[in-house]
């Protein structure tokens, strides 16, 4: 079966979700693209998004025209070529307004699963539930004649384990988006030995049209990214609960952030990422992990905390950050939740107090948003600004060093755990799915 | 062309800010002052010059795509907006594309030539940042013949002279046509940076043709044989200067040194339907400044400044040629090596013109003569250049479209 065959009908489960919506609009964007070629004049290609909730396909929908709008402004250049050949669309308004119609004429925003029942292609972004997906999958594929094939977004059950609970008998892979898809380059690509090259060639193809940069990840549960992310944040916690024997939570919280953001010259510190992703998904990702690593405990029971107080983070409807470990205002960090005294605490009250604590940045600091827009000159900003650290022995100074060697004994342990194939695959996920201005695995901090 | 047969003076020249990409002021995600802001203030600091409005006879605006860019048309209707004292005075809107601010000029200097008016309020005005680029391209490839638009590029003009960038490269070399258009750009905003209202005005790139050639022609992403430094601005602005008799001088009590002169003029339009009968010549252009130039009775030698309409760099290097500083083929040479930088032979585009400067569309006209003005009755500021006592003239040439509507305008100061 070819590409364009393949693509002829899709379905994407969870189609309204933050991962499923920015799946749906680049996988329209690409059958529509195939959709117009002249060849394909007459074809039929439909791309069912599915979701339980209207309310969230009508907002999706929304989404979809305003993304595939700057999508067709950006390469009008292109779609006056595609449409050369139809003379009533002559300026470039008329071409944008008939390719998003294009686009969204291959969607159908549907409740019922029935739909997928057509489909050659199942795109899977619900919950992080296995038993809802192999019972989801199970039901697609006893009533699909088509064998379709299925790639799950999952970021952390072992593909094998979904395989054999919905008896699919190797039809399935992991194809897992970075938030939001629409931006993120990276797409962790997780095989099994049971996948088809023919699969597999399909899924490598459908990246690079897509413009991903592929990862290969080996099937273990959390895969690279949050085979990182979880450990990484379970040491930012420990290091939290060790400085609160002597300082107040809040303000221990506050430094630990501070430094994984500042003193590492990291996109966001480790608790605003964590509120990004969001604080029920982190819990949940590691619950999902947990059992699979026998010698670890990937658990923390100050995210069962903030869980019972009803602390949450993640996103609105709109984009903009909830509330989680901090507080936003405008984005910005302004408050911090204290457990104990189940409410949050302001910034102002105590920063300058803990920044003093912490000492200094070296001079040579530039923050991530400089060092890794700076093309050509990165990796000498990095490496000045760590040796520069790496001579000063502030408190500050101490954490990042110890918590950048952890990141990094991490990062080897994934190698080691023949999660990830090269030390290479470690750092490039972290750099385009994390968009880290450098790998964890480094030489830069000792 | 007949000798002038009335004396027709332009003076009281004011300039809005060039708004657009450049400008510390500019953001696009926040709302901006519309048409209506930038013709009261230019209308109005032109007004306070001369003694109020009850001074003017005649009103004239130059306006290319309101209609589109802004959904109002009928912008005459504008002009009493300015001040009471102009209501029920006769008022017209020229269009002319890129040159409707020229035919606003021609428009006033005729009626003072009919002697049916002494003091015409002079306007240009464009507000174009009403919408995105792409979108923006649309509308100004209104300058062109919209049969063609079909086949034309996504930015069309920008295709357009690419088109003639291209033909450029394959007479005289890419690489060597390239170190003039180079040059252009660092005129632009090296002018730019003396002119406080100037889109570029802001720039603090150090080097500047650096920057310029760092970014090659990508064809994909935009046209083949220019890049973004090529191209003139996306600007809101406005202009006004009056058109004035001797009588009219005398009314709103400015002398004539405080003035330009009106030497000569010339206007032409070339067949919209027709592709240029050469990619790289200016065929307009070359017999608009040639007409102007000998109605004035004078040469190319006797300018000590002139406005040339730069809407890409290649038009500035091609203007240098149907000028005729340079043959064919030399222009690109002639610009490398200075000679149109302020302090060159020929200074041109003293305030940074279309590139530097800023190009609302349908008020460049009215600004090169503003621009004029200022230099040679020495109120140009920062950007004041020498004029020359054996060489006293300027002149403006203005384009609408690829070289169809052209209008040339030779200047003196008063005396």
């Amino acid at each position: 079966m070819n590409y364009e065959e393949k693509l002829q009908n899709v379905t994407v489960l969870g189609a309204a979700g933050k991962m499923g919506s920015g799946i749906l609009l680049l996988t329209a964007v690409e059958m529509a693209d195939i959709s117009l070629k002249p060849e394909n004049k007459g074809k039929q290609f439909v791309l069912n998004a599915m979701d339980v909730s209207p309310a969230g396909l009508a907002g999706l929908m929304k989404y979809l025209r305003m993304q595939v709008m700057k999508i067709a402004e950006k390469k009008t250049v292109f779609l006056r070529k595609l449409y050369a050949d139809r003379k009533d669309l002559v300026e470039n308004g008329d071409i944008i307004e008939e390719y998003i119609f294009d686009v969204m004429n291959i969607v159908r925003p549907v409740t019922t699963i029935e739909s997928a029942y057509e489909s050659k292609l199942i795109f899977e972004a619900i919950i992080e539930n296995k038993d809802l997906k192999m019972k989801i999958f199970s039901q697609i594929d006893i009533n699909n004649p088509n064998k379709p094939w299925f790639f799950t977004n999952t970021s952390s059950i072992p593909i094998h384990v979904l395989d054999e609970g919905s008896n699919l008998k190797g039809r399935i892979l992991g194809f897992h988006f970075y938030n939001p898809p629409a931006i993120q380059k990276l797409v962790e690509l997780i095989t099994t030995e049971k996948n088809s090259d023919e699969m597999v060639d399909f899924a490598k193809l459908y990246a690079k049209n897509l413009k991903k940069m592929v990862v290969p990840s080996n099937d273990v549960a959390g895969f690279i990214g949050n085979g990182h992310f979880m450990r990484d944040s379970l040491h930012a916690i420990s290091e939290v609960e060790g400085l609160s024997d002597e300082i107040p939570f809040v303000e221990a919280l506050y430094m630990i952030n501070k430094v994984s953001q500042d003193f590492l010259i990291r996109p966001m510190g480790i608790f605003q990422l964590i509120d990004y992703v969001g604080v029920d998904v982190v819990k949940f990702i590691m619950s999902v992990m947990d059992p699979y690593m026998p010698d670890e405990h990937l658990h923390s029971s100050l995210l069962d905390k903030l869980m019972e107080a009803g602390i949450k983070g993640g996103q609105n409807s709109d984009g903009s950050q909830k509330d989680g470990f901090l507080k936003y205002e405008r984005s910005r960090p302004v408050a911090i939740y204290d457990p104990e005294k189940k409410e949050y605490a302001l910034i102002e009250d105590f920063m300058t107090k803990c920044d003093e604590r912490l000492g200094q940045l070296p001079e040579s600091y530039k923050p991530w948003k400089v060092v890794n827009f700076t093309k050509g000159n990165k990796e000498k900003l990095l490496s000045t600004f760590f040796s520069d650290l790496n001579k000063i022995n502030t408190l500050g100074a101490q954490l990042a060093k110890k918590y950048n060697i952890i990141s990094n004994e991490i990062g080897q342990k994934l190698v080691a755990d023949k999660v990830a194939n090269t030390e290479e695959d470690v750092n490039m996920v972290m750099l385009t799915g994390f968009y880290h201005a450098y790998g964890p695995i480094n030489e830069y901090l000792k | 062309m007949n000798k002038l047969r009335r004396k027709v003076y332009m003076t009281a020249g004011y300039n809005t800010i060039s708004l657009g990409t450049g400008r510390k002021e500019f953001n696009p995600k926040k709302s901006r002052p519309g048409l209506e802001y930038y013709i009261k203030e230019a209308g109005q600091g032109t007004l306070k010059q001369i003694g109020g409005a009850k001074n003017v006879d005649e009103g004239a605006i130059g306006n290319f795509m309101s209609p589109r860019f802004n959904k109002q048309g009928h912008i005459a209707g504008l002009i009493p907006m300015i001040d009471d004292e102009l209501q029920y005075k006769p008022c017209i809107r020229t269009e002319g594309a890129c040159a409707s601010g020229a035919l606003a000029l021609m428009s006033g200097i005729r009626s003072i030539l009919a002697e049916t008016a002494d003091v015409v309020l002079t306007i240009g005005v464009e507000v174009q940042n009403t919408m995105k680029a792409i979108y923006g391209a649309d509308v100004l490839a209104g300058a062109g013949w919209y049969q063609k638009r079909k086949n034309g590029h996504a930015y069309f003009f920008p295709g357009q002279f690419s088109d003639r960038a291209g033909a450029y490269y394959e007479k005289y070399g890419m690489e060597y046509a390239r170190k003039g258009m180079g040059r252009w750009f660092r005129n632009a905003v090296e002018n730019a940076r003396l002119c406080s209202t100037a889109q570029e005005y802001h720039n603090k790139v150090d080097d500047i043709e650096a920057l310029y050639h760092k970014v090659k022609p990508n064809g994909k992403a935009f046209v083949d044989n220019l890049n973004v430094f090529d191209c003139s601005k996306v600007s809101d602005a406005a202009s006004a200067i009056v058109i004035v008799s001797e009588e009219g001088l005398k009314r709103i009590g400015i002398p004539k040194n405080e003035a330009v002169e009106i030497i000569g003029y010339s206007q032409k339009e070339r067949n919209l339907t027709n592709d240029p009968p050469d990619l790289t010549e200016l065929t307009a252009i070359k017999k608009a400044a040639k007409e102007a130039l000998d109605s004035a009775g004078i040469t190319i030698n006797d300018l000590a400044t002139i406005e040339v309409h730069d809407c890409f760099s290649i038009a500035g290097i091609l203007s240098t040629e149907a000028l005729g500083f340079a043959k064919p083929g030399e222009g690109a040479k002639f610009v490398a090596e200075g000679n149109t930088a302020r302090d060159g032979k020929i200074p041109l585009n003293t305030t940074g013109g279309l590139i530097g400067w800023g190009h609302p569309t349908g008020g460049t006209g009215v600004h090169q003569a503003v621009t004029i003005w200022e230099q040679l009755t020495g109120r140009a500021g920062e950007a004041q250049i020498e004029i020359p006592k054996d060489r006293p003239y300027g002149m403006t040439i203005n384009m609408g479209g690829d070289d169809v509507t052209v209008v040339a305008i030779v200047y003196k100061r008063g005396e």
